[in-house]
């Protein structure tokens, strides 16, 4: 095979990790919407957690993505 | 069309060498010392006036003053009053060097992952050696979680020792990578822009929306950074 579609093919496969990052991300939003639903009172003290969660979850498609570039660029 | 990763070349402004060592003034560092100069000038000048009733630039920086210092006590409480400084600093760094990277033709030093693991090993030694000499030897108790079986320690060390050596990296390429693919979404999407011609306005309008969220990323990123900082200090003064 050609190295260079090798390499396209590998930061496809590279990219497929963003998906359970996406499920991780809507779950914590959904999770953070039903909270906040159920008792509007506790928005102040769950919203930090929401966007803390967002973030840690996120670094994990990040990770994926990273791993695409390096391959497609370096 | 451009390659869109060639705006995070760094390019020597003033080249020196020093026993075969690169020295070299940097693009990158040029805007480290600007960023650095503008908080300095900016914190100072807007609380020069001492107002009791503060004007619009002396509550700005009481905002992001008292937004460090709730972040501190709600994350590691009393005794985390004396690393204010650091963590402060360290918020203010990372957010002007993300602000000012979303300025067009300004390099984006934090989208560098040298940059953003010096100060992610900066924080991890510095929590390691707090953690030390707050508790001494017993901060090994660290890696291994109260109340489980001593049978399992044998899977439990190992596993909470990776997860605790991993801090720093995570925490580096995080913002690393939040920074690096922004700014390559937005070139990608300027990329579009011209090569549509008149339909360019469809992808110029989207280029607005995420060069808004481009600003919330960068405040957020700037957020994380610090508040993951103040919780591993947490653990280190707290032990869990």
């Amino acid at each position: 095979m050609d190295p260079q579609a090798a390499k396209m093919i590998g930061a496809g496969l590279a990219a497929i990790g963003m998906i359970g990052s996406g499920i991780g991300v809507g779950n914590i939003w959904a999770s953070l919407i039903a909270t906040v639903g159920r008792n509007p009172a506790a928005k102040a003290n769950v919203e930090l957690y929401g966007w803390i969660g967002f973030a840690v979850t996120e670094a994990i498609a990040l990770f994926a993505l990273v791993v695409a570039l390096i391959l497609l660029f370096v | 069309m451009a390659n869109p990763v060639e705006q995070f070349r760094i390019e020597p402004l003033v080249p020196l060498e020093v026993g075969g060592v690169n020295l070299s003034f940097t693009n990158s560092a040029l805007v480290m010392v600007l960023s650095i100069c503008l908080v300095t000038v900016f914190l100072t000048m807007s609380v020069r006036g001492r107002a009791l009733v503060p004007g619009r630039w002396q509550s700005v920086a009481e905002v992001l003053y008292e937004f460090v210092a709730n972040m501190i006590r709600d994350n590691v409480g009393a005794k985390g009053r004396k690393y204010f400084p650091f963590i402060f600093t360290l918020f203010m760094f990372v957010l002007f060097g993300n602000m000012l990277g979303m300025i067009p033709y300004v390099f984006t030093y934090t989208s560098h992952i040298i940059v953003t693991f010096g100060l992610a090993i900066v924080v991890f030694i510095g929590v390691t050696i707090i953690g030390f000499m707050t508790h001494g030897l017993h901060y090994l108790r660290m890696f291994f979680p109260h109340g489980a079986p001593l049978a399992t320690a044998i899977i439990l060390v190992p596993i909470e020792l990776i997860s605790y050596c991993s801090r720093p990296f995570s925490l580096a390429i995080r913002l690393f990578a939040n920074m690096t693919v922004g700014h390559i979404i937005l070139k990608v999407m300027a990329g579009f822009v011209v090569a549509l011609g008149v339909f360019g306005i469809v992808p110029m309008a989207f280029l607005g929306g995420v060069t808004v969220l481009e600003f919330g990323i960068a405040l957020l990123q700037a957020y994380v950074f610090t508040i993951l900082s103040c919780i591993y200090l947490h653990d280190a003064i707290h032990m869990h």
